[in-house]
């Protein structure tokens, strides 16, 4: 009688174990979407520049992703940190070195500290709220870089960032293939990262806090602790894609800080669905092959095409779609890891 | 002995609506303590006052004889104080197993850790195991917590709130809403919860109550009315007539 | 100093006409609707197609400009919007956020991008001197004007049978609706006007805040800080907010030239943190 309760306990841990082991294994979608990505830098030079593009916004809308999707956190300024890390870059590559992986490092952390720094502006105060407080650090941001021209080059734009080749080799030419692998790359580690961060216990909490807060806290949660973990976090990450558009671009604008690119890159998200990481990716590739269609059509006009999907989308509800997407795909990781488990313990019977 | 849970003249006002009036009360290490009273009589709210949700206007919360009174709500939790909600208070969208793993990742403090996998822990699993046996939840772990019936919702929050592993757990009507041949299982989780944990349950039906607690506190108007054993409750003449009724439990 | 002060009031008064509107939309139908400038600018380019392509005076065309944004939104309010009022804030944003582009881009397409320029009639250009203070001719009538709407809208809210009406749909909706009150009309009937005011807003204001296809986009967080600071319940708190907006506005690029709109923005942000509801909203 033992026996078969200590059998059937072990049963169950042993799916309970293998259950959590499905969330985060690497299913086979994920492994060929990656390889494919790498496969784009190595079959399509031509494509470089954009691909480079491609990267840095997923990169970006992955960044958004952490605080939207993940935390329930909604910002039109996201595009503060992008632009922090993208000035931070080019004014270290001018006045101190123009190695690119040390700038790299000095911008994010940049981001990071502004991060932490307005963390605490948004955990107060509903949805409105927060929407207006993160458009105000923004739109600060904006007029601060806006007024000192002297040291950010203003409306002109910062001139003169040199980029050192990367590792001493690989110079970001006008190929762009050095800059696209460059991005990538970063890309790819720092989505690794992003990976775990959201499959452990920490992010659970996150989510727990983005679907039922009072509940999050009853569970002994500290929320705001968390909050301003993950929006620091998602800074450093906005820091790290404006980093690397000022180093493949050797060129920094004001429009890194502009409303434009806030409301892009929640429209990249929102097209390929927050909460599942890949929705940025997805949303930045959709997003930028569409705006090169578009602009070849009607050059200026590419926002009216963009807001028209904006609401249609909108009207006629984008969680349908994207439900049924991520349905498809949990349902099939879920499934294979069950049967694992079942397989493992006939074995041992 | 220090009352595992106490509160001193807790008063709680809302504009010129007292909620609650100079509650004084005391649970000892593994009571088995009912609260009840008419509805409006300010169960909840002292439930969230207790916890953290609200905060007292005046008066004091003591937690194993330590002054919690202005302690935010998870980290009364971590002091090991847990709750469930009278309505269901549940992640929609996660499984029991993921948010019994959330409970217990909290508890055990590793709630905060971002780089481990959730689930790679052997010990996390066991008691995630053991929680849902001892919830019956086993053969639901990996369904939506939405798409549940409402009885295991009810032992899911009930099992969530145990997986803090509190040494004094309020449980606020559990089993309302749940249908009839759901509500033995509910009752019998209850009933089987360990001695060492100090249970105030509030409650309408007065078959539950008599049933389970060791210790009645009548609550009118935010006030506590009358408090003794179930025996001198039942028998005490003020508390029939205000509340008990024509005894059949309707609150 | 006082010439400040005037110029700051009417430049206030002129963001409250403005962002009457989105204040009680947000109140009554916690619609967050970033797309509120798109009307104004109708009401702005209504104008001057008016006034440059058929003559019309000025004055004429603001009442003009106010039934065409009340129309426009009127329209709207019942294909579009009706439909979101349901749906999570998120939503919201994205959906006037495409309205917004596509306006933009619209207009552009259709009218250019250049700055609208409107010719004020000679009776309300210039200044007139009272006790040795300069006082423009076009913000004394500003004041007159927004003046006159603010009075009327306070009655109409406080006094008429409509304004209760709104008073107790903006204060609980459900409740409302029990009472028989017809809100889905109630809905249409404000968004209307509010669109409307708005129009009448960018009508009046292409002279001081000039006019361009991207006059949504710019003013947009003006009106969204005189909504947060001012709150949705009442016509007096987006009031005071406004005047208090519009004065530090002028005041900060008079004194402080070089810092911009950067006093605003930070102003905005330092209120919100002390009262995350807005200065006047109640207090839940």
């Amino acid at each position: 009688m033992d026996a078969d309760a200590d059998a059937q306990r072990d049963a169950q841990r042993g799916r309970v174990a293998a259950a959590f082991a499905a969330r985060h294994r690497w299913r086979r979608a994920e492994t060929a979407f990656w390889l494919l990505a790498f496969v784009a830098w190595a079959a399509l030079p031509r494509q470089a520049p954009i691909g480079n593009e491609i990267a840095i916004l997923a990169l970006f809308a992955l960044s958004l992703d952490l605080i939207l999707g993940y935390a329930g956190i909604v910002s039109l300024g996201h595009a503060a940190f992008f632009g922090a890390g993208a000035y931070a870059a080019g004014l270290f590559a001018k006045h101190v070195s123009g190695d690119p992986l040390l700038g790299l490092a000095v911008a994010t952390s940049v981001a990071t500290l502004l991060g932490f720094a307005t963390s605490f502006l948004v955990l107060r105060g509903s949805d409105l709220t927060r929407l207006m407080v993160t458009l105000g650090v923004a739109l600060v941001l904006g007029e601060v870089a806006n007024k000192a021209a002297a040291f950010t080059g203003g409306a002109d734009g910062l001139q003169g960032v040199v980029i050192a080749p990367l590792f001493g080799r690989f110079a970001f030419d006008l190929s762009g293939r050095a800059a696209f692998a460059y991005s990538l790359a970063v890309l790819f580690a720092l989505f690794v990262v992003a990976r775990r961060i959201v499959n452990s216990p920490f992010g659970a909490s996150l989510r727990a806090i983005r679907d039922n807060p009072l509940r999050a806290a009853a569970v002994g949660i500290p929320v705001r602790r968390r909050l301003v973990a993950i929006y620091t976090i998602a800074a450093a990450y906005a820091g790290a894609a404006g980093a690397l558009l000022a180093q493949t671009t050797q060129f920094v604008s004001l429009d890194a800080l502009a409303f434009d690119r806030s409301a892009d890159v929640l429209l990249m998200l929102v097209i390929g669905g927050a909460g599942w990481l890949y929705g940025g990716l997805a949303g930045a590739l959709v997003f930028k092959v569409a705006q090169d269609v578009f602009s070849g059509l009607t050059p200026q006009y590419w926002h009216f095409w963009l807001g028209l999907v904006l609401v249609v989308l909108v009207l006629t509800g984008r969680e349908r779609l994207h439900e049924r997407i991520a349905r498809l795909l949990r349902r099939r990781g879920a499934a294979a890891a069950m049967h694992d488990a079942d397989a493992a313990r006939a074995d041992r019977a | 002995m220090a009352a595992a849970l106490e509160t001193v003249a807790l008063c709680k006002t809302f504009g010129g609506l007292t909620a609650t009036d100079r509650v004084s009360l005391a649970l000892a290490p593994g009571a088995r303590h009912a609260l009840i009273g008419p509805n409006g009589a300010g169960k909840t709210t002292l439930v969230n006052l207790l916890c953290g949700v609200l905060a007292p206007s005046a008066g004091r919360v003591l937690l194993d004889g330590e002054d919690v009174t202005g302690l935010a709500v998870d980290r009364r939790v971590r002091r090991g104080l847990g709750r469930t909600f009278q309505i269901n208070q549940l992640f929609g969208a996660m499984t029991p197993l993921e948010t019994l793993g959330l409970a217990v990742a909290e508890r055990a403090g590793r709630g905060g850790d971002a780089w481990r996998p959730a689930g790679r822990d052997a010990e996390a699993v066991n008691e995630i195991v053991e929680l849902a046996a001892r919830f019956r939840l086993t053969d639901v772990l990996e369904a939506r917590t939405s798409t549940l019936p409402y009885g295991r919702q009810r032992l899911l929050e009930i099992a969530v709130a145990f997986a803090g592993r509190p040494r004094v757990l309020l449980l606020d009507e559990p089993a309302a809403g749940v249908p009839e041949h759901e509500r033995d299982e509910l009752l019998a989780a209850v009933a089987a919860l360990p001695r060492d944990v100090a249970v105030l349950l509030i409650e309408h039906d007065m078959d539950v109550v008599f049933r389970f607690a060791e210790r009645i506190s009548v609550l009118v108007n935010g006030a506590v009315y009358a408090e003794g054993t179930p025996d001198e409750i039942a028998r005490d003449p003020r508390v029939r007539a205000a509340y008990l009724g024509d005894g059949d439990g309707n609150g | 100093m006082l010439t400040i002060l005037f110029d700051g009031v009417a430049y206030g008064m002129l963001l409250f006409v403005l962002a009457v509107g989105l204040s009680v939309t947000l109140g009554l139908m916690n619609f967050v609707n970033l797309a509120h400038g798109a009307f104004a600018m109708a009401g702005g380019y209504v104008t001057v197609v008016l006034m440059s392509r058929y003559g019309v005076p000025f004055v004429a065309c603001l009442p003009v400009a106010f039934l065409a944004a009340a129309a426009l939104g009127a329209v709207l309010e019942r294909t579009l919007y009706r439909r979101l009022y349901d749906r999570p804030h998120l939503d919201h944003v994205l959906f006037s956020i495409g309205i917004v582009f596509m306006a933009v881009a619209a207009v552009d397409y259709t009218m250019g991008s250049q700055q609208q320029n409107v010719r004020l009639p000679p009776w309300l250009s210039g200044r007139f001197d009272i006790a040795g203070v300069g006082i423009g001719r076009y913000r004394a009538f500003l004041i007159a004007i927004c003046g006159a709407l603010v009075v009327a809208l306070q009655l109409v809210v406080s006094r008429t049978r409509f304004g209760s009406r709104l008073r107790a749909a903006v204060d609980d909706r459900r409740v409302a609706r029990g009472l028989g009150i017809p809100v889905d009309r109630i809905f249409a009937a404000t968004f209307a006007v509010g669109s409307g005011l708005a129009g009448l807003g960018g009508a009046l204001g292409a002279e001081i805040l000039g006019l361009d296809p991207t006059f949504p986009l710019k003013f947009m967080i003006y009106f969204l800080i005189v909504v947060t600071v001012g709150g949705t319940r009442g016509i007096v708190g987006p009031f005071v907010a406004a005047l208090v907006l519009g004065l530090a506005d002028v005041a900060g690029k008079y004194y402080v030239p070089a810092s911009g709109a950067f006093v605003i923005y930070t102003l905005m942000i330092a209120i919100l943190l002390v009262r995350p509801q807005g200065l006047f909203a109640r207090p839940r």
